[in-house]
């Protein structure tokens, strides 16, 4: 979409011009202060959001027994209550992680085929289709990966532990069919490639086409110019574009809520079954829990608000600073 | 970069459209909805035994999904001979059930285990006059399912059951299992033991059982969170039905009508009794007999005997209740709440427990959940 619109200069306008500002007309001032209003609003209602999870998370916090950052468990229904997100921060990390680890190096192949390898008849149709993965409800991809996925995995999952249980990540210590993190971390990884591959896309078909002549004039080969101009020019780009798929993955609910085997506890063997995500639990104890377990929920959902929050601002940052210098370069 | 602008301004448009249209149809359904209950009402249906009483208007529940299949039923043929009466049963879950109630936004709550002493303690305040109650209303089994390649008949005990589901049985052939199946052949599979992986009544219900009947291999205390820690989770009964199907060397529970549906083989239980006792609604009724009534006052909370060794009783049962007000509901729906609990805990509602896969609450507990009923206000 963005290929086909490469002009810079802006359109004849054909409606009132930018130099027309403020006419004193009436639809003018209404509009005004529409956009305003609804500027103040989305404010409003995000600090009334903020306000309402700390409010009840600091109620649940003044009344848990254990250690919120180090406890391995979750009984808000116990007397006295003990709950703790450790459990959760590992599980969420380590399975975004996994999907990172696959996601992204696929991703910026597809990337890099549609932007530069693939003819245009095929380039067109491929991102659309790697774009409609992201239109599937999530819903879907759980059952599909509880009912699909996790039983072919029984394969790979042997495979993986005879031959690289050596690395104790990949060793198999207990029984059990793999509705593990790694099963989730694979399933993350096909749910953020999608906004992966489109981001990291626009950003190589942003390459500015001097650099690349100019690399082939020096006599460098495909794979040369995508060494020395496409891939140094898009790096910012990929990291931005991982940050945001990222983002989706920590944030995952039903998906991983459908294909883990949850319990409370933090083990670094990634093909056992077990684990847990903040979403999930959530998604998992929300229904049963009473006033105080949805206070307690509610906090452990905050965490998850302040790291997804770190990662989309991060995200942010690194996709302002390339604008800038692409700026200047353009 | 404008073009795109004005693209976007158009598939808003496009969009806001699309919503108001979808608002106006679904406007429309509701509509007829309504329309189309009234019109059931005109035909006279096989429950003709239902006292409306002065019941009108809409009554709203919420809570178990254990009992969503009774309730479905009940509140079809209560629609039915009651046209001016709009029950609306939520099956969310217990937990939700009594929160709702506890904040006074629905008429009663369904929940898979009694009121604990500080939810009654909650309660008074929407009960003004009084306190929430217990009204034992369905009976079922929970069903011990397994798949076991080559093995058509399991018969546990309470002790066997409680180290399977605390991975203290690892292997299929442990000598445990073999000395209460002699003559079935069993293989040496993995044991995987799957529960619920979010909180369930059912799992409650199934520690209170096992901490009953064989408190020396299960020391956990029965809460709606699976308390070992080994094992494998699955979300919901379905989830657990469908991975008890699926995986070889596979256990987990559910209620009865999961396993006839996917034709899940269930465990026979050996309660001590004359013979193993099969996974059956007349048998969990046999069980549910044996109870007690623990709740104080118009309270009718259950304690169930988990240990019973009555023949043909099957002891692995789970009681769900209605939780009402005993003073003090909501004037606006006390008729209908008075009406509709009354079907249900009539002759004719227990009776159509059976169909559903659940088990009707025995007589004389049935008798003190009428007069309750009657006499609430």
């Amino acid at each position: 979409m963005a290929s086909t619109t490469p002009a810079d200069t802006p359109p004849a306008p054909p409606v009132p011009g930018p130099g027309s500002r403020s006419t004193g007309r009436l639809g003018d001032k209404v509009f005004l202060g529409l956009s305003k209003g609804s500027g103040i609003l989305l404010l409003v209602i995000m600090a009334s959001i903020a306000v309402f999870l700390s409010y009840r998370s600091v109620i649940a916090l003044s009344d848990n027994e254990g250690n919120f950052l180090t406890t391995f468990e979750w009984n808000t229904a116990g007397d006295p209550p003990v709950f703790g997100i450790a459990v959760l921060l590992f599980g969420t990390v380590v399975s975004s992680i996994v999907a990172m680890v696959i996601a992204v190096p696929i991703a910026v192949g597809i990337a890099l085929f549609i932007s530069h390898y693939a003819p245009r008849r095929v380039a067109a149709p491929l991102a659309y289709v790697v774009d409609l993965l992201a239109a599937v409800p999530s819903i879907i991809y759980g059952i599909w990966g509880a009912l699909v996925l996790v039983p072919y995995l029984e394969g790979l999952n042997s495979w993986l532990d005879e031959f690289f249980g050596w690395t104790y990540v990949f060793e198999k210590t207990e029984i059990g069919i793999p509705r593990s993190l790694f099963t989730v971390g694979i399933l993350l990884a096909i749910m953020i490639l999608p906004i992966v591959t489109s981001v990291s896309r626009e950003v190589f078909l942003q390459v500015p086409r001097m650099n690349e002549e100019a690399a082939l004039a020096l006599g460098a080969t495909r794979w040369e110019v995508i060494r020395l101009s496409v891939l140094p020019f898009g790096r910012s780009g990929i990291i931005s574009a991982s940050m945001l798929g990222l983002g989706r993955a920590l944030g995952e609910t039903m998906a991983v809520a459908t294909v883990l085997s949850p319990n409370f506890l933090v083990s670094l063997h990634l093909l056992n079954p077990g684990g847990g995500t903040f979403a999930q639990n959530i998604a998992a104890k929300f229904g049963e829990a009473n006033e105080f377990g949805r206070d307690a929920l509610i906090a452990s959902g905050l965490v998850l608000f302040v790291l997804t929050l770190l990662v989309n601002g991060a995200a942010r940052l690194i996709i302002a600073r390339r604008k800038e210098y692409s700026g200047a370069n353009a | 970069m404008k073009l795109q602008r004005k693209n976007g301004l158009r598939a808003a448009a496009l969009g806001a459209l699309v919503v108001s249209g979808a608002l106006v149809l679904t406007a429309c359904g509701s509509d007829d909805n309504a329309s189309g209950g009234d019109g059931g009402g005109t035909k006279p249906s096989a429950s003709s035994n239902i006292d409306c009483g002065d019941a009108k208007g809409q009554l709203r529940a919420s809570g178990s999904s254990a009992q969503k299949n009774a309730m479905d039923l009940w509140v079809k043929n209560y629609m039915a001979a009651c046209p001016g009466v709009q029950i609306n049963y939520n099956s969310s879950s217990s937990g939700e059930g009594i929160v709702a109630f506890n904040q006074g936004t629905v008429g009663f709550a369904g929940s898979d285990s009694a009121l604990k002493p500080e939810e009654v303690a909650d309660s008074k305040k929407t009960c003004q006059s009084g306190q929430g109650i217990n009204l034992p209303m369905v009976g079922g089994p929970i069903a011990i399912g397994f798949h076991l390649e080559g093995v058509d008949k399991l018969t546990l005990d309470a002790p066997t059951l409680a180290k399977i589901f605390d991975s203290k049985i690892k292997k299929w052939n442990d000598p445990a299992i073999a000395k209460l199946n002699e003559g079935v052949k069993l293989p040496d599979t993995a044991v995987q033991a799957f529960h619920r992986s979010e909180d369930s009544g059912t799992t409650q219900n199934l520690g209170k059982y096992l901490n009953a009947a064989a408190p020396d291999a299960w020391k956990y205390e029965p809460e709606k969170a699976w308390p070992a820690p080994g094992g494998q989770a699955a979300s919901g009964s379905s989830g657990v039905a469908a991975q008890v199907k699926q995986v070889d060397g596979a256990i987990g529970y559910f209620e009865l009508s999961y396993a006839k549906s996917q034709g899940i083989t269930t465990v026979d239980i050996d309660t001590g009794g004359s013979a193993p006792v099969k996974a059956t609604s007349e048998n969990a009724s046999k069980a549910i007999a044996a109870a007690q009534i623990k709740g104080q006052g118009k309270d009718l909370a259950l304690g169930l005997d988990y240990a019973t060794k009555a023949d043909g009783a099957y002891p692995v049962v789970l009681v769900t209740y209605e939780v009402v007000c005993d003073k003090g509901n909501k004037p606006e729906t006390l008729s209908a709440v008075k009406s509709f609990l009354g079907y249900t805990a009539s002759e004719d509602g227990q009776k159509i427990l059976t169909e559903a896969g659940y088990a009707p609450i025995p007589a004389e507990i049935n008798t003190k959940v009428r007069e309750t009923v009657k006499g609430l206000s």
